[in-house]
């Protein structure tokens, strides 16, 4: 899939077309540099990896300092893989221009944890119903885990409370309201995964 | 999220807006669009709130219509509202009146703001 990397910034809303409000976020997309290009022959697969963001080189391991000079660049923060972008080079900068007005793309962000969280918030369980019929204490409680003796064990991947949030999650069909390409930022309708400064990958639709 | 405040004032049109707070009686003129053909509809109330910084502010009026309160929240920016009237500053002692909800008849009065000519 080809795209690029970039960071939410924050959301806000502007006037759409009649004055509608669209709620929208702001993404600064890119610039990325080309930082090693995987070919069949050597790898096994065709692809293209891009760095983004800037990383202090007394931060960076000697191995990684070498990988980026390759490229003739300073150290990178954050480097993704793409495909479908082989006619780029190493060293070419990749920004917000590849992206159009109207198109929709999707976002991949990993979403903001949320804790431990039980089993109505995590998984969506309605909790026990009424207050009548002895319930008082056990409004969100999961209910039954199993049967009895048979299998006399709870079952693996049993939906229960635990830690929630932090995964990664891809938006999709986000619509590209306005592309700023002189700041290299873009403006999607709606909400996307994550906190503000959190990296996000904006992959192209075919 | 400067970045986007500075934004959002880029993509916004400025537009020249009186002074008004919580309190005031107000005419909004806005645009209603009925198919094809555009015409502006006054609502007048009184501002209850406003609500948010920037380009991005709202504010509600409430007026009493056939014995029902209505309520109506415009953005203050938004490119359909053609004008805003004041006609009365009210003399309130908070930003959000709230509890004009609550009252009715007499007691729903807002005393208007006289100046002292001194």
């Amino acid at each position: 899939m080809a795209g690029l990397i970039g960071t939410k910034i924050g959301m806000t809303s502007i006037f759409g077309e009649g004055g509608a409000i669209i709620p929208c976020t702001v993404i600064q997309a890119g610039p990325c540099v080309v930082t090693q290009k995987k070919s069949k022959d050597k790898d096994g697969y065709d692809a293209i990896q891009l760095g983004y963001g800037d990383k202090k080189e007394k931060n960076t391991t000697k191995p990684m300092k070498n990988h980026f000079e390759k490229s003739g660049g300073a150290p990178k923060a954050k480097l993704v893989e793409f495909k479908g972008m082989d006619n780029l080079n190493v060293g070419d900068v990749v920004t917000s221009e590849i992206l159009a007005e109207g198109e929709k793309v999707n976002i991949v962000g990993t979403s903001k944890g949320k804790g431990f969280q039980g089993v109505v918030k995590r998984h969506n369980f309605s909790g026990v119903g009424g207050q009548t019929h002895g319930q008082h204490n056990r409004l969100r409680a999961p209910g039954s885990l199993g049967a009895c003796s048979t299998p006399a064990r709870v079952m693996k991947g049993m939906k229960m409370g635990g830690r929630m949030g932090t995964d990664r999650v891809k938006e999709q069909n986000m619509k590209i309201v306005k592309v700023l390409n002189d700041e290299n930022l873009i403006i999607v309708k709606g909400s996307i995964p994550g906190h503000n400064g959190a990296y996000v990958i904006i992959e192209k639709k075919k | 999220m400067e970045k986007v405040k500075e934004l959002t004032k880029k993509l916004t049109v400025e537009k020249q807006i009186p002074d008004f707070k919580a309190g005031d009686n107000i005419n909004v003129h806005y645009k209603i669009i009925e198919g094809t053909k555009e015409r502006i509809q006054v609502f007048r109330g009184d501002v209850i709130e406003r609500k948010g910084t920037g380009a991005t502010q709202t504010f509600t009026v409430r007026k009493i219509s056939n014995g029902v309160g209505v309520e109506r929240i415009f953005p203050l920016l938004s490119p359909n509202i053609d004008k805003i009237e004041v006609n009365k500053i009210g003399k309130v002692r908070r930003a959000k009146i709230f509890y004009i909800r609550e009252l009715k008849g007499k007691a729903s009065r807002i005393k208007e703001l006289v100046k002292s000519t001194k």
